[in-house]
């Protein structure tokens, strides 16, 4: 297939997404769920603290919202640019 | 009726289940063999793999590791879900759009090599051997259970139930039987958990239990915890103890292995479109999430009850004698797996952490020589029901549950490795003219030399099952991840820098697993411990995400090295990374 402009655009847009995408992912993961922990230990949730929450529930919980959010924004950007499927 | 006969009319019950529905999905389908979930919907797909995906590990050992850890071990939790995030976004389309069956097969035509072939071929055999070895052992410690046998016996035994099941082969396929042992398993999942949440925190959502108040003490129920643990001299339940960096590398290599191992990536290979490949990974990680929300409630809960059942009048009082203990602990006695030995001599089982400095003033006044309790980290899932004195059908359900888990993980690996040695070594490398009988008889001793090898090693194994299957994910993360994401994204990496990348992660990883864990996991021959690994707080089962760092950065240096890839490759890499076309890459 050719490279077109739409195709290089779209590319980029994708990258773009998740790109931004990866940054969140990470965030609550590495960063609030274990790097960053200390810094939340003074947010206190059910007996313990925000981080413990994040490595053990939020993270999982910011995953989902991450893909479908993701499946969602790719699919419109596939009709956006003309590179879906028919 | 006793607790066996239930424990066998439920696994009987259910393996008719799997059994019926293999039988009546294929009368109909037979055509459609290979192409399961093409057709389906991404919510059924989606529920067909996380049956695939959750596995022994997830079932019958997360959530014990977590209960006698605590917060370290949340990278399990972070890590296997996180993966999921990464196979959707930088894998998932892209390979529905390039639309071949097997992992090798889209590594040998992107890096337009036979060579890169076989050796995706080698490191997908490595990867899953390791992880077979983590189910079988799981699978043992379910066998060893239910029948009331020793746990070598109920390895024999469950290698011989795998090894039947995955050579009957159709049933993998058919997407029906896995969303019947999705049920199955979420089912015996979840109602113990639900049953222990009421009765500790009277709230029938296990995820919100973990962090409302538990009904006994007036206390949030982790403070409950973090407070009996510690007067035990064991460490803080919700504090973090080991090293930061290795927690850090080993949730990276979880969710890196996530998106590399072959069971997991084909299911992706055979949705209807592009867009519903995306949706998939959202569906199955809604899945998968309903088992591991509940996971950490089940670890902390169940730690709870095993410290009130061994101190029923609380810590600071005498714990029960061994006369009086109940008879969960005399059924687990059976298989090995929970053992007393009384160092005091005085018939009373004390059980606390007998390797704290700061606690051993406290065991010398009390007169205890010694934790006298050792308890497999495995068999508390299992165990938990009878812990917290559920009904027999409860704990019946929870066998069930557990060898669903395993034997449809197990199954669709050693298709996965016996796929791989017939049709891509065997037809597509060494005899390319060999017969169809003779491709699946090649398939069959694959498979049962997978089994034998695994069996043999889960005898002895590397570590509890969801430690070993860490392993392997580990295996995965720094050979396979970096071969796939570098052939999408990357229009510059070769043949050569895809070969000696995944040669150099897949071997720097496997020796430094081999130097921690023995040799071909052989007991004995390690040169390092975990305890003190070789490089700093770097663990084995953490290594996989340098691995993966070592893989991306050999194959940027030899592909700039080298000749680029030619026009053909370039513009294949152009049509995966767009949806438009996809529907000619079905036709097979």
């Amino acid at each position: 297939m050719a490279e077109t402009p739409s195709n290089n655009e779209y590319w980029a847009a994708n990258i773009r997404l998740v790109t931004w995408s990866l940054v969140i992912w990470a965030t609550v993961s590495f960063g609030f769920g274990i790097v960053l922990r200390p810094l939340l230990s003074g947010i206190a949730v059910g007996g313990t603290d925000l981080g413990f929450w994040f490595a053990q529930q939020g993270s999982i919980i910011v995953f989902l919202v991450l893909i479908f959010f993701y499946a969602w924004r790719m699919n419109k950007l596939d009709i956006q640019h003309g590179v879906d499927e028919e | 009726m006793d607790q066996y006969t239930l424990n066998l009319l439920f696994v009987g019950a259910t393996f008719a289940l799997y059994i019926g529905i293999a039988i009546w999905a294929r009368a109909g389908s037979t055509s459609e063999f290979y192409a399961a979930g093409r057709g389906v919907h991404p919510v059924t797909n989606g529920m067909a793999t996380a049956a695939d995906w959750m596995s022994a590990a997830s079932f019958i050992s997360m959530a014990g590791l977590i209960a006698f850890t605590g917060y370290d071990n949340s990278s399990f939790l972070m890590g296997w879900t996180g993966g999921y995030v990464l196979l959707a976004m930088l894998l998932a389309p892209y390979l529905r759009k390039f639309g071949k069956f097997t992992v090798p097969e889209f590594i040998g035509d992107r890096f337009y090599s036979p060579t890169a072939r076989m050796v995706a071929v080698v490191c997908l055999i490595v990867a899953s051997v390791t992880y077979v070895i983590g189910q079988m052992t799981g699978v043992g410690v379910a066998f060893s259970r239910f029948l009331e046998v020793d746990n070598a016996t109920g390895l024999y035994i469950g290698a011989a139930v795998v090894f039947i099941y995955a050579v009957m082969g159709g049933m993998k396929g058919v997407t029906y039987t896995q969303v019947a042992q999705y049920v199955v398993l979420i089912t015996a999942y979840t109602i113990p958990a639900v049953f222990i949440s009421l009765q500790l925190t009277g709230n029938p959502i296990p995820a919100l239990g973990l962090f409302a108040e538990h009904t006994a003490s007036g206390l949030p129920l982790l403070e409950r915890l973090d407070q009996v643990v510690q007067e035990l001299g064991f460490a803080e339940y919700t504090g973090a103890q080991g090293s930061t960096l290795n927690m850090v590398l080993f949730t990276l290599s979880l969710m890196i292995g996530t998106a590399g191992l072959p069971h997991v990536i084909i299911r992706f290979f055979t949705v209807p479109r592009v867009a519903d490949a995306r949706w998939s990974a959202g569906w199955a990680l809604v899945f998968i999430a309903l088992l591991y929300l509940t996971a950490p409630a089940v670890g902390a809960m169940a730690r709870l009850n095993l410290i009130d059942t061994v101190y029923p009048n609380g810590t600071a009082e005498a714990p029960i004698a061994y006369d009086d203990r109940p008879v969960w602990m005399q059924n687990w006695e059976v298989t090995g797996l929970l053992t007393f030995n009384d160092a005091n001599g005085d018939g009373l089982i004390q059980w606390y952490n007998a390797g704290s400095e700061s606690f051993a003033a406290t065991a010398a006044e009390r007169g205890w020589a010694g934790s006298e309790l050792s308890v497999n980290r495995d068999i508390l899932v299992l165990a938990n029901p009878e812990i917290a004195n559920l009904p027999g059908w409860v704990i019946a359900l929870v066998a069930a549950g557990g060898l669903a888990a395993a034997l449809s993980t197990a199954a669709g690996l050693l298709l996965a490795i016996s796929g791989a040695i017939s049709h891509d070594l065997i037809k597509g490398q060494l005899n390319p003219n060999i017969s169809e009988k003779g491709e699946l008889l090649w398939a069959r001793i694959a498979m049962a030399g997978a089994v034998v090898v695994a069996t043999y090693l889960g005898l002895n194994p590397p570590g509890f099952a969801a430690q070993t299957v860490a392993l392997a994910f580990g295996l995965a993360a720094a050979s396979i991840f970096p071969a796939l994401m570098m052939g999408i994204f990357s229009k510059r990496v070769n043949n050569k820098g895809a070969v000696w990348g995944m040669l150099a992660g897949l071997i720097v990883t496997l020796v430094y697993i081999f130097l921690h864990k023995g040799w071909f996991f052989i007991p004995g021959t390690n040169t390092f411990t975990d305890a003190d690994p070789l490089l700093g707080p770097i663990k084995s089962t953490s290594f996989g995400a340098i691995g993966a760092l070592i893989n991306f950065s050999v194959a940027y240096v030899v592909s700039n090295a080298t000749e680029e890839p030619p026009q053909e490759i370039i513009d294949l890499v152009e049509s995966i990374r767009v949806p438009r076309g996809a529907g000619a890459a079905q036709d097979h």
